[in-house]
């Protein structure tokens, strides 16, 4: 039945592994937040055919699997002549996919703003740049801040999915002691539990710079 | 690219997309049937039950479908849970499924204006009059939206249950372009099926919201 020895044992390589999911996590969420800004202000632009663009972006990204993007990704890369590593393949997938998420949720805030901020800001003189950069992106920033942890939160359970391009992460390096131990039950629950541990992390971490930055 | 493998293995795709869709309208009816029972029990339970409640709902929230899939389907038999690839796959889809959905109706009858429920306890209505008559009709309109949004984030979760063995479209693609090598044709085809049945939902979800909230938007 339940060993708790193969249980607790099974941490150490499922911790190291968790280096890979934090880094595809983190690398994901940071590319993902460049490309969702750009996104998102080819959305709010007037070119009409920028916000159709971004708006094909957003509806395709976020109407195909994670795990069919990640294999188009890894599959059609090297077709086109672009021989890219796993782990950049990986990274590249979850940015882009979040960037649909992360532009939506920058949208809906820029929505929530105000208008008489924008407006007053350009009232006294300020440069379309200047506005964007010191008005309306740090307010919005703050106030989607609990959509934003929710979207890292869901990446870094997306990641698991990357095992399947041969990246050693949590799931994978759980697979391999799963396949040596014969002991599936116990490896795949301290899998859950790391996954559970960094996301509880992420939710504190989500609390305090909520508090933090609240107006 | 060379799309003639599409006539060989349309049949196999089209049943997959099949069970895709079965595997989806189950997964979501089950979980939503579950979520509505885990929240109408954390609205009228005991404190206790609340508490395993939260920590069900923290735990299968904070762990990925792909981990519980794999603790459900390669765990289960030394607990004696033998299932086979499909069932097992719909019941991690239910599980998964139900925590959301139960946040989800909590927040929709959290949204029912006390009044309405102080009302029906001055008629003289009992408690499960009460939530078949007053809480479910209103709670219910109000997450609509919400129900939509994540049932499509389910249909999205169902290609994780081809890792599972699970016949569905992901897997009959996987199973398709490792014995023609046409990885590219093949995954482009399932990205496109997939696009389009996403859209297809969420057109039909965007109808039936504007059908059933009509009566809240204020006539002038």
């Amino acid at each position: 039945m339940f060993s708790i020895p193969v249980f607790l044992e099974s941490f150490w390589p499922l911790f190291w592994a968790a280096r890979y999911t934090v880094l595809i996590s983190v690398l994901g969420i940071a590319l993902g937040l460049v490309i969702g800004t750009l996104i998102c202000a080819a959305r709010l632009s007037p070119y009409r055919w920028l916000h159709r663009f971004a708006a094909l972006w957003v509806s395709f990204l976020r109407g195909v699997p994670l795990l069919v993007q990640l294999l188009v990704f890894y599959y059609a890369l090297p077709v086109i002549g672009l021989d890219v590593p796993a782990l950049a393949a990986a990274v590249i997938t979850v940015g882009v996919c979040a960037s649909a998420y992360i532009s939506e949720i920058w949208r809906g805030a820029i929505a929530a703003l105000p208008k008489g901020q924008a407006e007053a800001a350009v009232a006294i003189g300020m440069t379309p740049r200047d506005v964007w950069a010191r008005i309306i992106l740090p307010q919005a920033f703050t106030l989607s801040l609990p959509a934003l942890v929710n979207e890292l939160i869901l990446l870094v359970k997306a990641s698991s999915l990357v095992s399947v391009v041969g990246i050693l992460e949590i799931t994978r390096a759980s697979q391999a002691q799963a396949a040596t131990t014969f002991r599936p039950l116990e490896v795949y629950i301290a899998a859950a539990c790391c996954y559970l541990l960094l996301n509880l992390c992420l939710a504190a971490l989500g609390r305090y710079l909520e508090h933090r930055t609240a107006v | 690219m060379d799309w003639s493998i599409l006539q060989q293995y349309g049949p196999a795709l089209l049943k997959g997309f099949g069970n895709t869709v079965l595997c989806w309208l189950l997964g979501t009816v089950f979980g939503m049937a579950l979520g509505l029972v885990i929240a109408l029990l954390q609205r009228y339970g005991s404190r206790w039950l609340n508490w395993i409640i939260q920590v069900y709902i923290e735990v299968i929230r904070g762990t990925p479908f792909l981990v519980q899939l794999f603790v459900l389907y390669y765990g289960g038999p030394l607990i004696g849970l033998r299932l086979d690839a499909l069932p097992a796959g719909l019941l991690g889809l239910t599980i998964y499924g139900s925590p959301y959905f139960a946040e989800i109706f909590r927040s929709g009858f959290r949204g029912v204006p006390h009044g309405q429920i102080e009302a029906a306890r001055a008629i003289g209505m009992s408690e499960p009059a009460i939530v078949r008559r007053i809480l479910l009709p209103l709670g219910l309109v109000s997450s609509l939206p919400a129900l939509v949004n994540f049932s499509i984030i389910l249909t999205k979760e169902t290609v994780i249950l081809s890792i599972i063995t699970v016949p569905e479209l992901m897997y009959q693609v996987q199973r398709m372009s490792t014995e023609t090598f046409r990885y590219v044709e093949a995954n482009l085809v399932l990205a496109l099926f997939f696009w389009a049945l996403v859209e297809a939902i969420s057109r039909v979800g965007r109808r039936l919201e504007t059908h059933v909230t009509k009566h809240l938007i204020e006539r002038t």
